[in-house]
């Protein structure tokens, strides 16, 4: 095929970010310019990010271009191969999406927060994203790396006067240089190895490379990556910060800004470490589970919906590494095939995530703006003047939940497939692994089903439960618009998963070197098999219109009364009981009891009743309830360490006595130390 | 595609015929085994049809997802029962989904169902919604352990394909593996269809209730609707159990001799699954709520070691 100009449109879409960034900068005391230069120009980029992407995946080779800086190690080294375009492709979609969105959200913030710097952070953040998918030196890649933790930070603490917004932005701004110190270190393991930044020369030096120290750089990069993924237990970051951050931020972070963690684990793990041994792959799988398992299971205690959605996104990454570990699993024991198949699974699973979540983070903000509550407890009702959004919600909330026929339900199904494939794949006990791992996913998938039952009914069915609920609105034209996209874009990767496969076949041929989106897909076109002679199949165009065509006759069946007799409108007979009202519907906190109950355990549930009476206990006529779960990993495993370093800090202290002498004596012993072992050779 | 259609119809025929009846028989022989008289086993036809002549009531606070579920209930369980071997072993539809496409459509219609629980604003219906969810995610990894087992051994989760391979091994379901996935799936099917000891399918007005207490506002056609999908819903799982795991007269063709003899043999292994149900629940007490995650544990645990004994017999 020509060359396509994919250098050409990329740069001018980083032209277009930069533009926007400085633009919104300097119009910031002109309020409603801002806006219109930030979300113009936004969509622009993006527009032409997408097309990128998309002539990058048409090309089919990998483009690759580098630009001297005159810096020695470092360079300007791009390669947009089938990887980089794949995410910048999510990327573009959710930006545009995302714009769309913030014309209008953005509009409250007129007059009140300084939407010029807002959309300098924005655009920037955007700008840091796209070349962190398309860097191939691992200078440029750090760089945009920090660049974007740095803005993600600016803008996680934008509603800076809230005391929790700063705590969280400062937990977050933390662990993200603990991970980027991760990186570092593991990139100085490769360049060592190879004698060079560029990530080509990786994978040929990682052959080389000793087993102790692949080992060592597969635990740095993994630790690195976990921490921005937000896998469990280094996810504490992540129900902190994105739920404090502005709507649209937050659907961008945990739509694609906490999956720069799973494009590292890819490029990495497939590409620089060379075949890493099965227990690498054990490990992340094994990590997968509990971050699925222990995500869903804190998202059902949250009644705050912005946090319950982040701890979805622990959830859904936990299934992600389960297709990723697995794909590890397989190319260590000579199952390419089934591979491929896994790593489908695991970045079919990560475009799905990025779109239903980047969807339900913008139906939580239209509640939020419109309401100006987080608290689902004094929400309800919502439906009724916001049907709109509550239809999105519900298509995201379905999809999420990995019900058929939309697309949470493909990427999981063949992650199951990929599990089940690994008990026949793999030999000894090991093996029972798979399908415990596939029995954890069914439990995952039932809770999130659970949890998002709770989620939508609560904040948008039966009665409004606060007095926030009375003079809520639908939301404005534009964030409808950015939903809507999104929404779709559910439905259609659902219906028509088997269009959207070959997409993924570039990616495992870059990969792992073979292409099986081909025997992915039969039945004319309309079938999904599990890639193997035997396996399973499945249809979700089928299933979705199967459904269709069955509900016309049930219609029929169920109208035959409904002609004689007709609906009619009642009040809710609830048991006979006059008098219904929003005290004593069900809350968010009840509707999760029985499961509180049950993994108490893990929960270590603390619940405080005080009743004030008259005269009688049994007519009080007040009563306290307090209710809170242990966070189990912030006492047990993050406060000892805390403490552990503020002691050794106070120990360190000693050296730093203030006196110019003794500093002078460090450097001087440092200078001689430097002579004696750094310039040996 | 003309055959499909036509295997479709006759299959869906079949599956809203009998749905009811198994219900009937179940609770007639319930009755004698407690020396009542009970109920005649058409009385399920009755009720439905009654039911379905019936104006209803919607309930004020209610938003258009109430009346939506029962539809969504009715619909997820046809398609799921057509994607299932009844009388042949090959499904209508079994292509186009196997078993993990079953259970989550399955699983579907329940989300819409809880939604509809809570929609109207009852405290009752969002207790239901709340059991219900709890349980089915409790059920969850049991049923797909015990149903993997089989899987594994099939190398397919396609259930035709499931059906075919216990049939060509003819003894096999005396298999530890199977024996004891076959137990583990037995208790699911319990919790799934709100049996007792997990839900008393009897009550409709107590605190113990899960199911009736979802579906306390629905009436008239809608309630038919949700009773029929909950009957063809139980049928389904019976079919899953009797036919992967016994496969005895299934027709391997789609004649008319060979699916009389094979609908002769496969209501006569309902009739024994739908007396082994009965004994369970008239021999035993409904649990407490929260011993039921025990008994779901259990199930757990025979589908764990279902699928260690696949490789050490």
């Amino acid at each position: 095929m020509n060359a396509l100009p994919v250098r050409e449109t990329f740069a001018l879409g980083l032209g277009a970010y930069a533009l926007g960034a400085f633009a919104c900068l300097g119009s910031w005391r002109k309020p409603a310019l801002a806006r219109y230069l930030c979300c113009g120009l936004a969509l622009a980029a993006a527009a032409l990010e997408g097309c990128a992407a998309v002539l990058g995946l048409l090309q089919g080779t990998p483009v690759r271009w580098s630009i001297s800086s005159g810096v020695p190690l470092f360079a300007y080294s791009f390669a947009y191969d089938a990887l980089a375009g794949f995410f910048n492709l999510i990327l573009a979609v959710l930006a545009a999406a995302v714009t769309i969105y913030s014309f209008g959200y953005l509009k409250e913030f007129e007059g009140k927060r300084n939407i010029g710097l807002f959309g300098f952070l924005y655009h920037i953040l955007l700008l840091s994203l796209t070349i962190v998918f398309a860097a191939a030196n691992a200078f440029l890649f750090l760089i945009a790396w920090e660049v974007m933790a740095l803005t993600a930070y600016g803008l996680v603490s934008f509603y800076y006067e809230d005391p929790e917004t700063r705590r969280a932005g400062l937990l977050y701004i933390i662990m993200s240089h603990i991970d980027s110190g991760f990186l570092f270190l593991g990139f100085l393991l490769l360049i060592q190895a190879s004698g060079s930044v560029e990530f080509a020369s990786f994978g040929a030096a990682a052959k080389q490379l000793s087993s102790s120290h692949q080992a060592a750089a597969f635990v740095l990069f993994f630790l690195g990556f976990s921490i921005k993924a937000g896998v469990i237990p280094f996810h504490i970051w992540l129900p902190a910060a994105h739920p404090v951050a502005p709507s649209n931020i937050s659907a961008l972070l945990s739509g694609i800004v906490i999956k720069t963690g799973i494009y590292g684990m890819a490029r990495i793990f497939f590409d620089a470490l060379g075949v890493l041994p099965a227990w690498a792959g054990m490990l992340v799988l094994i990590l997968g589970v509990a971050s699925a398992v222990l995500g869903v299971l804190y998202a059902l205690m949250e009644h705050d919906l912005k946090r319950l959605l982040a701890y979805h996104s622990i959830e859904n990454i936990g299934i992600i590494l389960m297709g990723l570990g697995s794909a590890l699993i397989f190319r260590v024991m000579g199952h390419p095939q089934l591979a491929a198949v896994a790593l489908i699974a695991a970045m079919f699973h990560t475009l799905n995530h990025a779109i239903f979540k980047c969807l339900l983070f913008l139906g939580a903000g239209s509640v939020l703006h419109s309401t100006g509550t987080r608290n689902m407890e004094k929400l309800g009702g919502l439906i009724r003047p916001m049907p709109a959004t509550a239809f999105c919600f519900l298509i995201g909330a379905v999809a999420i939940s990995g019900l058929p026929p939309l697309n949470g339900f493909v990427s999981e199904w063949l992650t199951y497939q990929s599990l089940l494939a690994g008990f026949g794949a793999t030999g000894g006990l090991t093996r029972i692994l798979f399908p415990i791992a596939g029995s954890m996913l069914a439990l995952t998938g039932a809770l999130a089903a659970a949890c998002f039952v709770k989620a939508f009914a609560i904040t948008f069915l039966a009665l409004p439960r606060g007095a926030e609920s009375h003079h809520v609105h639908e939301a404005p034209r534009s964030m409808l618009i950015g939903m809507g996209w999104l929404t779709t874009a559910c439905v259609f990767l659902g219906l028509g998963a088997t269009w959207f496969l070959p997409i993924f076949d570039a990616m495992t041929e870059q990969l792992l070197g073979l292409r099986v989106g081909v025997n992915l897909i039969t039945g004319k076109g309309l079938v999904l098999s599990a890639g193997t002679s035997h396996g399973g199949t499945v249809s979700t165009a089928v299933i979705g219109i199967g459904l269709l065509i069955l509900m016309a006759p049930t219609a029929l069946l169920a109208s035959i009364g409904a002609r004689r007799f007709g609906r009619r409108q009642g009040p809710t007979w609830d048991c006979g009981l006059p008098g219904l009202s929003s005290e004593n519907e069900y809350t968010a906190t009840a509707f999760s009891k029985p499961l509180r109950m049950i993994f108490s355990a893990l929960y270590q549930p603390r619940r405080e009743i005080q009743a004030v009476f008259d005269v009688s206990p049994y007519y009080p006529k007040e009563i306290h309830f307090e209710s809170e779960i242990e966070p189990t990993f912030e006492k047990r495993l993050y406060a000892p360490l805390q403490d552990l370093i503020l002691r050794l800090s106070i120990k360190l202290r000693a050296v730093q006595a203030g006196s110019i002498h003794a500093y002078l004596a460090y450097i001087f012993i440092t200078l001689i130390l430097l002579l004696l072992f750094g310039v040996r050779s | 595609m003309i055959v499909i259609l036509v295997k479709s119809g006759l299959q869906l025929l079949l599956l809203l015929l009998v749905a009811p009846l198994i219900s009937g028989i179940i609770k007639t022989l319930k009755a004698r085994l407690q020396t009542r008289r009970g109920p005649d086993v058409l009385q399920p036809y009755r009720d439905i049809l009654k039911l379905l002549r019936k104006g209803m009531v919607i309930p004020e606070t209610a938003s258009w997802i109430f009346s939506a579920a029962p539809y969504v209930v009715f619909v997820t369980a046809a398609l799921v029962g057509l994607m299932i071997p009844m009388t042949a072993t090959d499904a209508p539809l079994s292509l186009f989904g196997g078993v993990i496409a079953a259970v989550y459509v399955l699983a579907l219609g329940r989300f819409f169902l809880a939604l509809g629980g809570l929609d109207t604003g009852s405290p009752f219906g969002g207790l239901g919604s709340s059991r219900e969810m709890t349980i089915s995610a409790i059920a969850e990894p049991a049923m797909m352990l015990a149903i993997f087992t089989v899987a594994l051994s099939a190398n397919s989760t396609n259930l035709s394909e499931m059906a075919r391979f216990a049939e060509s091994q003819s003894w096999r379901f005396l298999a530890p593996s199977q024996m004891l996935a076959f137990a583990g799936l037995f208790i699911v099917l319990i919790a799934e269809t709100g049996r007792i000891p997990v839900d008393n399918p009897a009550t409709h007005l107590e605190l113990t209730m899960i199911h009736e207490a979802m579906i306390l506002e629905y009436s008239g056609p809608n309630l038919a609707l949700i009773e029929w999908g909950a009957s063809i819903k139980q049928l389904i799982l019976m079919t899953l159990l009797v036919n992967t795991f016994f496969p005895f007269g299934l027709s391997s063709n789609w004649t008319v001799s060979g699916l009389g003899l094979g609908l002769f043999f496969y209501l006569l292994k309902l009739l024994l699954l739908a007396c082994c149900i009965v004994l369970v629940e008239t021999t035993n007490a409904k649990l407490r709520l929260f011993r039921v995650p025990e008994l779901l544990a259990v199930a757990f645990i025979l589908g764990a070691l279902a699928l260690i004994s696949t490789f050490l017999f």
